[in-house]
């Protein structure tokens, strides 16, 4: 799917590079502000924060020196919309960046992009260079008197929790990848200890169209408490894979028709870390009040081992847990094993429930969102799809045997 | 959450954007304000100081919350997550001691979710600590076995690791690390990287694979780890401990043919007391000599004869490099800095090894001893020094690796053989089945006898310069040191703040030179009004911001002398005491340290008449003279920062 046949309300709608800058210099940060709060943007990540009140607490900040950080660590499996994002729409995301950084009084921005998106950061680096020739970066931009700001990439190099605000403010201090703890946030101690912003790509691509078409047009999609669009990155068994704008409120079944996907068993909603809903669900809605996501959409049709895809999930968290906590260190790991036991048919019901048990202390006392939210396969999982799991023909099933954790 | 919730509220009163426009309103700064807030503690009502951990707040409220990777010498770093608690509004469970409280919160410290998690959370820790608590020497002491205990976690729940995962490093003199029993609450990399600032340990790799190491997984011995030993006194389990001679020792009394003698430290017993169950702050001195006697050692001697002779032989190579820089006008270096501790010995061999020539030659106490037993104590009681088995008890882990030290040989064979912390002394007893409290007192042994307060006080920070100047001013004024410091204590240099500066200006009035010093100076009147600038630093970090000071020419370049120990609060919380240790135990081993000095008749190094004896007998050419340099003298290694 190329740019051409990209098609949307908001993100994908008509922009031309400038634009929400030039309309921003001739607002009061206050309006810019009122604009945001009015459209009720939420963090496009996965958590879902109030966009608006992160940026208040930094426009409020009494610091000289403030950072806004373009989250571009697209780690979360099953997500490519913010590749998408920075590959063909730079502008958004740009001009996002630069009226954080005129609202907020900062004079730096700093795109913390995926290890893995080295390929992308010349052309990235081009688009930069033609920013700051039309004076669309640099000092008093626009003409605009003591209105200073640039913006530079930087890489991360591959560690999944490096996504996590925190982690990836630590990376770029050029520590180790470990979430800090919180209070306090890095809205007031952030990037080198001062104010920090941290936005996802696509959080920031939305900023120019609210800024140009206001805060009232943006609210008009999506749902009440879900408002705007947002970038879908569709995976898996279907037709037409790829990155789709629909408004938030969609119903799975309606995403899963419009992209051609046929004998759908189950739609992993949110990426690994995010929850599986079977298709006895597909009438819910994609938005934070019912399943929410930071854009991942991954389809598995009727010949998909479900134990296989959890097993391929908890993989992956065992391996990029950062480490430094221990439920989520050695949580991950326990739910692995617990997996391989159920493969062997070498396991306890009681043990299972066990590890859900387990899996629920993980979510409340991991210290980031890795650890909180790494159990939530596992959980949905074993809970929506215990039949196949547990009850599967040609699987033995050993209720009272003994389990190998010992 | 909170923050939420006024976004809300706020957009109920919204009116449209022409009519009411937003202000930015600037965020009040509560904590500098320094007030208080009233939280609720499982529905009590207390009021706090703004910025209180929860942790802390509930401390003070007589709740208690279990933690592991909490320690209070070290930063916060909220990872073992064992001290979870609820707090109303958040989604998720809290760790108490990295939350800092700036609003009226609503706390529970008990709840079903909360217990779940801790049980958990301990069950895991224990399903990858290998070996089991019978085999391990920490047995009884350790925290994570206490956490199970407490919270009724006995059945491995998740399993239990069968084998070793890691080899256990046993290449360092001093620490040994069997990351087979690591918990990963990091106190060590802490300890090391923020208290100490030496930065030999740190995380590696992720996920489960997660595990402390040196650089480029080296063993300890050859990285540029300076043995201070206080990571092992802040690892909660038995993944550092240090090494233990004890077998070997228990061998060589149990030889006929072995001569076996012992020297005890200051500071070993201050704390020995807190091994048999008594609060910090028991001087255990004269019951630890019947003690070791009754377990078969020959002689006991006192380590603060040594350290009175260290007071005169490093007081007058300060006055030596003086008279030669003032005077001779030779280029020597200064200031002039104490060896006493091995810990900072090696810490500035690594670090600042161009600054070599600026530490005092004199051997530390143990090493003057080592030497001295072997040569002038083996000759008067007519024993061949090879067959006199010598030990030292030490509050350090760093004076295993001084006695090893190639050049520690003055007396022909190895001066010390084996350096026995506090704790491994403490084992021993016990394995003798002797409760040391009971025991009755009784004195050293001659010929070197008691030695004197000046000698005692080198266990706390500051000690060995406080009894360096009680000598130095009877020395150069004539007068009496309790003529100028009421009581001889010299309170400036007291305290465990964390570097300490002292001037002492010498005036016009000087007195005659002593008959020890007059082979070397002829008069005092080329110190005649002289300002003596003095500094005392102690723990490696404080050390660090003084020689960086020094390396930019700063205030302390001007500086004479100046005290470094290794450990924070000197000796008696060297890596070798009993754990736990906190401010606030420190500061008690301090006070009973003193307060034995205040006890004593003698209390000036120069005054000890068994030192003024074996300058008379032994080290006939006096201080600083031919056979003290090869006997009492050392030198050292410029080791650097990377080593093959």
């Amino acid at each position: 799917m190329g740019k051409q046949n990209r098609k949307g309300a908001l993100i994908f709608s008509e922009y031309k590079r400038g634009d929400g800058i030039r309309e921003a210099i001739g607002k009061s940060r206050e309006d810019i502000l009122f604009e945001i709060r009015e459209s009720k943007l939420k963090g496009r990540g996965g958590a879902g924060f109030p966009t608006a009140t992160k940026w208040m607490i930094v426009a409020a900040a009494n610091s000289n020196e403030k950072y806004i950080i373009c989250n571009a660590d697209e780690g979360e499996p099953g997500t490519f919309k913010d590749r998408v994002l920075l590959l063909e729409y730079p502008e958004l995301v740009f001009d996002g960046m630069t009226i954080a950084g005129y609202t907020l009084g900062a004079q730096k921005g700093i795109v913390y992009l995926r290890g893995e998106y080295e390929y992308i950061k010349k052309s990235l680096d081009d688009y930069l260079e033609a920013m700051r020739k039309d004076n669309l970066l640099g000092n008093n931009i626009l003409g605009k008197k003591g209105f200073n700001f640039d913006i530079i990439i930087r890489m991360g190099s591959g560690a999944y929790v490096c996504g996590e605000e925190t982690a990836l403010i630590e990376s770029l201090e050029g520590n180790r990848g470990e979430a800090r703890n919180r209070p306090p946030y890095p809205v007031s101690t952030g990037f080198m200890g001062k104010p920090t912003i941290v936005n996802n790509v696509e959080t920031l691509a939305s900023i120019p169209h609210i800024v140009l078409k206001g805060g009232e047009w943006f609210k008009k999609h999506g749902t009440d408490k879900s408002t705007g669009s947002k970038l879908f990155s569709v995976s898996g068994d279907c037709k037409q894979p790829g990155v789709y704008e629909l408004p938030w409120g969609t119903k799975i079944s309606e995403l899963l028709e419009l992209v051609g996907a046929k004998n759908t068993k189950a739609v992993q909603i949110g990426g690994a870390s995010g929850i599986c809903i079977p298709k006895s669900q597909f009438n819910r809605i994609l938005a934070y009040e019912d399943a929410a996501t930071g854009g991942s959409i991954m389809i598995f049709n009727e010949n998909r081992n479900m134990l296989n895809i959890l097993k391929n999930f908890m993989e992956f968290f065992v391996d990029e847990s950062c480490g430094q906590c221990t439920p989520c260190r050695i949580g991950n790991r326990k739910l692995l094993q617990g997996i391989e036991m159920i493969e062997k048919g070498a396991y306890t019901f009681s043990y299972v429930s066990q590890l859900k048990e387990l899996g629920r202390t993980m979510q409340a006392a991991s210290k980031c969102g890795l650890g909180q939210s790494s159990p939530n396969s596992f959980i949905s999982i074993l809970e929506n799809f215990k039949e196949e799991i547990f009850c599967g023909n040609d699987r033995y099933i050993n209720g009272y045997g003994e389990h190998n954790g010992k | 959450m909170v923050m939420e919730n006024t976004m809300e509220s706020k957009d109920k009163l919204r009116a449209p954007v022409s009519q009411k426009p937003l202000t930015i309103e600037k965020p009040k700064d509560l904590t500098a304000i320094g007030g208080t807030v009233t939280v609720e503690i499982n529905e009590k009502k207390v009021n706090i100081p703004l910025g209180t951990t929860i942790l802390e707040a509930c401390k003070q409220h007589g709740i208690s919350i279990p933690t592991l990777c909490h320690h209070e010498d070290l930063c916060v770093a909220g990872v073992c997550r064992i001290c979870v608690v609820e707090v109303e509004g958040m989604r998720t469970l809290q760790a108490s001691c990295a939350y800092p409280i700036t609003a009226p919160i609503k706390i529970k410290t008990s709840t079903p979710m909360v217990r779940k998690a801790r049980r958990n959370i301990i069950d895991l820790l224990l399903s990858e600590h290998y070996g089991e608590c019978y085999s391990c020497f920490k047995n009884g002491k350790c925290e994570l076995q206490s956490l199970a205990r407490e919270y009724g976690v006995d059945n491995h729940t998740f399993g239990h690791i069968n084998k070793p995962r890691y080899e256990v490093d046993k290449s360092s003199y001093s620490v040994i690390r069997d990351m087979n029993k690591c918990v990963l609450c990091k106190r060590c990399i802490r300890t090391c990287i923020d208290l100490q600032e030496v930065g030999v340990l740190e995380a590696v790799d992720r996920g489960e694979k997660t595990h402390i190491s040196t650089f480029l997984n080296k063993p300890l011995a050859d990285v540029i780890c300076i043995n201070c030993g206080q990571c092992i006194n802040r690892c909660p389990t038995a993944a550092l401990r240090a090494n233990d001679p004890s077998d070997e020792i228990w061998a060589a009394i149990d030889d006929p043919t072995k001569h076996v003698v012992i020297q005890t430290a200051p500071s070993p017993r201050a704390a020995i007391g807190e091994e048999f169950g008594l609060g910090a702050g028991h001087s255990m001195t004269r019951e630890l000599n019947t003690a070791l006697r009754r377990i078969g050692f020959d002689k006991v001697f006192d380590t603060n004869f040594t350290a009175d002779l260290t007071i005169i032989e490093e007081g007058t190579e300060l006055i030596i490099r003086l008279y030669k820089a003032i005077v001779k006008k030779q280029d020597v270096a200064l200031p002039q800095f104490t060896s006493c501790s091995p810990g900072w010995v090696k810490f500035l061999e690594h670090y600042y090894p161009e600054y070599i020539d600026n530490l005092s030659t004199a051997k530390s106490p143990q090493q003057m001893f080592g030497t001295l037993i072997k040569t002038f104590y083996a000759h008067k009681a007519g024993i061949k020094p090879e067959d006199i088995v010598s030990v030292a008890v030490m509050p350090c882990s760093a004076k295993k690796f001084e006695c090893n030290r190639p050049e520690m040989n003055g007396s022909g064979c190895k001066d010390v053989d084996y350096g026995l912390t506090t704790r491994e002394m403490a084992r021993m007893i016990k394995e003798a089945g002797i409760n040391l409290p009971e025991m009755p007192k009784s004195d050293f042994d001659n010929p070197f006898g008691e030695a004197s307060g000046a000698g005692l006080i080198f266990g706390a920070t500051g000690g060995v310069m406080e009894a360096a100047i009680r000598s130095v001013v009877e020395f150069i004024l004539g007068k009496k040191t309790e003529d100028i410091f009421e009581k001889a204590n010299i309170i400036p240099l007291r305290g465990f703040e964390g570097i300490k500066y002292m001037e002492i200006p010498i005036g016009n009035q000087v007195g005659p030179v002593p008959d020890i010093l007059k082979h070397l100076v002829p008069n005092w009147n080329w110190l005649k009004g002289a300002v003596l600038k003095i500094a005392v630093a102690h723990g490696t970090a404080n050390a660090k911001k003084i020689m960086d000071d020094i390396k930019a020419d700063g205030k302390f370049s001007e500086c004479h002398f100046i005290e470094f120990m290794a450990c924070p609060g000197g000796c008696l919380g060297g890596g070798g005491q009993p754990i736990p240790t906190t401010p606030e135990i420190r500061m008690k081993r301090a006070q009973a340290i003193y307060a034995e000095d205040e006890s004593l008749e003698i209390r000036k190094s120069h005054d000890n008449p068994h030192v003024q004896k074996i300058y008379e007998e032994f080290l006939t050419e006096g201080p600083c003279g031919h056979l003290s340099h090869r006997l009492l003298h050392t030198h050292y290694t410029k080791r650097g920062r990377y080593i093959a």
